[in-house]
């Protein structure tokens, strides 16, 4: 309840946090339901941005997850990069079989519809990860190393 | 050079039988073509000291003259070089008017060749440690050294000399030294003015210290010593590998600390650059500020703060808001409590503005709306600020009470949400926690009293709130209030404890119901009328109730109420209430007809270990405990074994091994704290009950017939499962209660042992055989008991059919004599050891290693005052596990396994760090190890790699190809343990080097998919977070 830390000044650029770290995007089966709400800081130059991810809808027997992101504004530049850093840790930590699918609550995002549609293009997704800027900031956002 | 000291030698010929080193000297002109003083140098020196010490000193003056005069400068140096080193060896003979001599000769040299400065300063520093310096000669020595020396073009080890000059002048000639005025700390700014060396730097920053501390003339040159100082702040030094000097950053930041920290007249220059380096980027710079900062506050006063007060908050207020690192934010409010604490000392004139205030109020401008956002993030950071500056004195905790108690409880009632409600509360539980420092609640002034109605309400209402997390605050609170004297009032109290009761008894959640049980546990000693009048009560109505409800609620009900009895008996006249009620009710169960009541009794057996474990303490409590309980347990267990009564069915559930072994740790803990008076007087009656069969001091001891349990006949089998309880009880007693008819004990238990056809009594008996030899005092009777053991213990093993019990009694045996480093240990050791070997009992052996090694519950540890010596595990490892590889080797390939468990059984218990060093050379064996199909192997091989891999990993490198093969078969393991085992060591193996394990990654990653959908949630989180961290292997951005 008290870990929340607020948008930091240029100061914050270099912290890192455990992106995803929560429960429920690391246990892989069972009692999948639980709510993801975690905080999510981002080594970019505007500090840390928090975002809300809920219930991911997991269905065990179709082999299906669907996670839900809340961007703090609608304009948030980072909304990419963060669906974009959901996207891989799941692929990292589900089994092949599950099939993704990582989208923006709706209505809450400027360019909700491009970014979806971005997410799940699985060749745009393999794109961005051979960008090695790309993949350092979302290694970054995953790495357990604070 | 030679030949001047021939000459000399002539002048002295008179003297010439009085220099018997001369002599030897001349002979040393053997080694030709080397100068003779420094053969001398070398090689004579102790024969000069020799000549020295014994009276000759009166020749000093002139003998060295020659080399002194020399022209060559290195020559010179040299000769004052033997000079130095002899003053170096004998300065404490010296005589007042030598070392005038020597003093104004040395000075003299000052002003010669650099070459020769090095010696000249050694001499000095030898004559620095003359006692019988003239007044005088010291400041002529310092000026000297001052004016004619530039220190810090000297080597590092001649600086050294310098400071340890300056120091030792320091320690005894203070007054003279303080004759010079601020000269003299002007001279040492000018010698340690750029300085490098953190082995100097250690000396010079105690000397700086001692400046200050011992009150010399700083003169008009306080900025220009704290310029020379903190040019170091903060420090950045990190020591070269393989250091030999063992100099450690925070030596160096620790001694600088003391300097900056030691006087108010550096607070004008140091706070701007505290202000300053905690507003920079880097960690440990920020670190050291704050801390740096506490230490200030420690002498500091409002004169000195006032000026940064408001820069030093608004950068503390921006650490604590913005920081990520937990350890920075603990400084900052370590700093905030000093700075509010020092404010709070300094005494106030009457005119001046009271700064305290001031900077309380900026803190409470700054926080206080933050508290009204429970969902924000600065809600948090804005508490913790608030509460450091309330836990600084009694006056910061009234000021910033005053202001936020209000507020908090006006906004928990304005939020309505659980989760909002239980960040407030946390934070009022902060300040509740506060007052409880300061102690009383004072009648008038306290802030808290004059809200008690609202916070009593406030805690209350979060108790009957439906979210644990609220609940959960809401006991804690409940608990900090009720440990605040006098503000509870009886009324309110009675509400607390049906609080309590209810969330114990009723409460779904067993989180809440503990909790609310350990609150009653820690508020009984403050009220204990108001806890055995109203609670203890109606917990044993509730216990006693029979209810219409099924029968599982209303057993698990029961099962509450003794958890909360047990958890109340804090307080010995609450103990003499409960333990009562127990024993009634243990009674009760166990004559009663149901079929499942060995569970009751093992409930009964578990609240009455606890509440023993809570009195152990109390000397009255314990002895009310242990007559109390031991005999009616003793009587209760013996009537269950009386022969008839064995048939029926009640009478057995005392029989059972589980609920011995619950009643074991009840008679134990009720023992082992007993004064060594009462616990004889008990053992005199224990004793004389299970040899004899003495049952007059049984609660109830008309039994149908005798209590032998060592007779003989089989109807005698259940008597014999009590020697359990005897177990207990002398095995607990502490170590210079003697046992009466011990031999006799010793020699029945040994029999039974190897006789009894029952495991357990067989076990039971040859543990408590070991736990009274274990301390029974060295010495004959000892040496004949253990003789006596062997021989029956060895026909026993080689055949029979009770092998088995005389393992279990070997193994006991010589657990008890591996504790306390007995002699014949060894002896049974390599027993034991050979045993490994043998087909049948192999298996048994092997795991009787873990037995050896690990702590038992019952009996032979601390807590029941067996000798344990504290590195037995690392003795047992350095004396038997080249045995136990030579085993392994040697061994037939069915038994082969048998060794290897073994030894993972003694790599287990070993500590870590220990094990850390050992274990390269037993490497290759483990990796044969992991191939075992055992899974007890596997799994132990697998927790002594791990630790291996994260602190040797340059040696597992070399074996990465077989660890990686083997860990990836182990992640299909059928054995979950061993699942979860191996996959974190695969996790593990990322931190050995990045270029060892790139040719792998695909294949691990490939392997891991496998266990991410593993059907146990375990395997899957350590699978997760394993092939995570092999993804980012050799990644940018890890």
């Amino acid at each position: 309840p008290q870990g929340g830390r607020a948008s930091g000044g240029p100061g914050s650029a270099r912290r890192r946090s455990p992106l995803l770290h929560s429960p429920a995007a690391s246990a892989t089966g069972g009692e999948r339901r639980a709510s993801l709400n975690t905080e999510l800081k981002l080594p970019c130059g505007l500090g840390a941005v928090a975002v809300t991810a809920v219930s991911p809808q997991v269905d065990d027997a179709q082999s299906t997850v669907s996670v839900e992101f809340t961007p703090t504004i609608p304009h948030c530049s980072m909304a990419t990069l963060i669906g974009l850093s959901i996207k891989v840790k799941l692929l990292r930590s589900l089994p092949e079989r599950f099939k993704l699918d990582v989208h923006i609550t709706p209505g809450t995002h400027a360019s909700e519809h491009a970014v979806n549609k971005q997410l799940a293009d699985k060749e745009r997704v393999a794109a961005a990860l051979e960008n090695s800027h790309l993949l350092e900031v979302v290694n970054q956002c995953l790495s357990a190393r604070s | 050079m030679v030949l001047e000291l021939s000459a000399h030698m002539q002048h002295r010929q008179g003297e010439r039988s009085l220099f018997p080193l001369c002599q030897q000297v001349r002979r040393g002109q053997a080694h030709r073509g080397t100068p003779l003083w420094f053969c001398a140098c070398s090689g004579c020196a102790s024969c000069l000291m020799y000549l020295l010490t014994r009276g000759f000193l009166g020749f000093l003056p002139s003998w060295p003259r020659f080399s002194l005069e020399n022209t060559d400068p290195r020559m010179r140096g040299r000769g004052i070089q033997l000079l130095s080193q002899v003053l170096l060896q004998c300065y404490s003979l010296l005589q007042e008017k030598e070392v005038l001599h020597l003093v104004l000769f040395y000075e003299s040299r000052l002003q010669d060749n650099h070459l020769v400065i090095p010696s000249v300063l050694q001499g000095l520093r030898a004559l620095s440690m003359c006692e019988v310096l003239s007044p005088g000669l010291a400041v002529s020595v310092l000026k000297a050294i001052f004016q004619e020396v530039h220190v810090q073009s000297l080597l590092q080890l001649d600086r050294h000399t310098v400071y340890s000059i300056i120091t030792n002048f320091m320690s005894t000639r203070e007054e003279e030294l303080k004759g010079l005025g601020a000269n003299f700390t002007f001279g040492f700014i000018q010698v340690m003015d750029g300085e490098k060396d953190p082995r100097n730097l250690l000396v010079a920053f105690q000397i700086v210290h001692d400046l200050i501390a011992k009150d010399y003339d700083l003169g008009p040159f306080v900025e220009e010593l704290f310029e020379v100082t903190s040019c170091y702040f903060p420090v950045d030094f990190t020591p070269p590998p393989n250091d030999p000097h063992g100099i450690q950053r925070e030596d160096l930041i620790l001694s600088l600390r003391a300097v900056l920290a030691s006087t108010t007249q550096f607070a004008e220059f140091l706070l701007p650059l505290l202000i300053e380096k905690l507003d920079s980027e880097l960690q440990s710079a920020k670190l050291d500020s704050l801390q740096t900062l506490t230490a200030c506050c420690a002498i500091y006063g409002q004169k000195e703060l006032q000026e940064f007060l408001p820069s030093l908050w608004s950068s503390l207020r921006r650490e604590v808001f913005q920081t990520a690192s937990e350890k920075i934010e603990t400084e900052c409010l370590t700093a905030l409590r000093a700075l509010s604490a020092c404010l709070s000392r300094s005494v106030l004139s009457s005119d001046s503005e009271d700064l305290l205030d001031s900077f309380l109020s900026s803190i409470l401008q700054d926080c206080r709306h933050h508290l009204c956002e429970p969902d924000m993030k600065l809600v948090w950071p804005s508490a913790k600020l608030l509460q450091a500056a309330a836990g600084a004195s009694l006056r910061t905790y009234h000021r910033i009470s005053h202001s936020v108690l209000p507020l908090l409880l006006e906004q928990y009632t304005k939020h309505t949400q659980s989760s909002q409600r239980r960040t407030i509360l946390e934070m009022l539980l902060g300040f509740l926690e506060l007052q409880q420092k300061w102690g009383h609640v004072e009648e008038d002034e306290s802030p808290l009293l004059s809200h008690q109605a609202p916070v009593c309400s406030v805690v209350f209402s979060a108790l009957l709130d439906p979210s644990v997390q609220l609940q959960l605050v809401g006991i804690k609170a409940l608990t900090v209030l009720g440990s605040l004297q006098g503000f509870l009032s009886s009324s309110n109290l009675e509400l607390v404890v049906d609080h309590l009761i209810r969330l114990a008894l009723h409460e779904e959640d067993s989180q809440s119901s503990e909790a609310a049980m350990e609150a009653a546990g820690s508020l009984a000693p403050t009220y204990p009328k108001v806890f055995s009048g109203h609670m203890v009560p109606r917990l044993e109505e509730e216990l006693q109730l029979e209810r219409e409800e099924s029968h599982h609620k209303r057993h698990s009900l029961q099962q509450r109420c003794l958890q909360a009895l047990a958890a109340v008996s804090t307080h010995t006249s609450i103990v003499k209430d409960t333990v009562p009620i127990l024993l009634q009710h243990l009674q009760k169960v166990q004559k009663g007809t149901e079929a499942k009541n060995t569970q009751d009794v093992i409930s009964v057996c578990q609240s009455l270990h606890r509440v023993a474990l809570q009195c152990q303490q109390d000397a009255e409590g314990c002895w009310y405990f242990h007559q109390t309980v031991v005999p009616c347990l003793l009587a209760m267990a013996v009537q269950a074994a009386m022969p008839e009564s064995t048939h029926t069915l009640p009478g057995k559930a005392l029989l059972e091994e589980e609920v011995l072994a619950a009643m074991i740790p009840v008679i134990s803990a009720a023992t082992a704290h007993l004064s060594p008076e009462l616990a004889a007087q008990s053992v005199s009656h224990v004793v004389p009950l299970f040899l004899d069969g003495d049952v007059s001091f049984l609660p109830q001891n008309s039994f149908p017939c005798s209590f032998q349990p060592f007779g003989d006949g089989e109807h005698l089998e259940a008597q014999r499962r009590l020697v359990a309880l005897l177990m207990a009880f002398v095995c607990s007693l502490p170590r210079d209660v003697a046992i009466p008819q011990q031999e006799w004990l010793l020699r029945e238990l040994l029999a039974l042992s190897c006789s009894s056809n029952c495991p357990f009594t067989a076990t039971t008996a040859a543990k408590c055989f070991a736990g009274l030899v274990n301390k029974h005092p060295a010495g004959q009777q000892l040496d004949e008991i253990l003789q006596l053991a062997v021989n029956r213990m060895e026909p026993s093993l080689a055949e029979g059919p009770r092998r088995t019990q005389a393992l279990t009694l070997l193994l006991w045996v010589t657990k008890a004599l591996v504790l306390r480093y007995h002699p014949l240990s060894s002896c049974l050791t390599d027993k034991l050891l050979g045993l490994l070997g043998d087909t049948e009992l192999g298996p048994a052996t092997a795991d009787g290693f873990s037995l050896l090694m690990a702590e038992s519950p019952d009996v032979l540890h601390k807590g029941c005052h067996a000798d344990v010596r504290i590195m037995f595990r690392q003795r047992f490892f350095t004396d038997n596990v080249p045995k136990l590889v030579r085993g392994f080797h040697g061994a037939g390939p069915d038994v082969k396994a048998n060794y290897l468990k073994g030894l993972s059984h003694v790599l287990n218990h070993l500590p870590k760090p220990v094990l850390v060093t050992e274990l390269p050379t037993l490497l290759s064996l483990l990796l044969e190890a992991l191939s075992c199909s055992d899974r007890v192997v596997q799994l132990s091989t697998l927790s002594c790699l791990h630790p291996l891999l994260l602190e040797a990993p340059q040696i597992m490198s070399l074996h990465v190809d077989t660890l990686v093969t083997k860990f990836l078969n182990l992640t299909s393991s059928p054995t979950m343990a061993v699942r979860i085992a191996a996959l974190r060591c695969a996790h593990a193996l990322t931190s050995l080097p990045t270029t060892v394990l790139l040719p792998y990654k695909g294949r691990v990653i490939r392997a891991l998919a496998k266990p991410l959908d593993d059907k146990k949630r375990l395997v899957r989180k350590e699978a997760v977070a394993a092939r995570g961290e092999w993804f980012l292997l050799g990644s940018p951005g890890r």
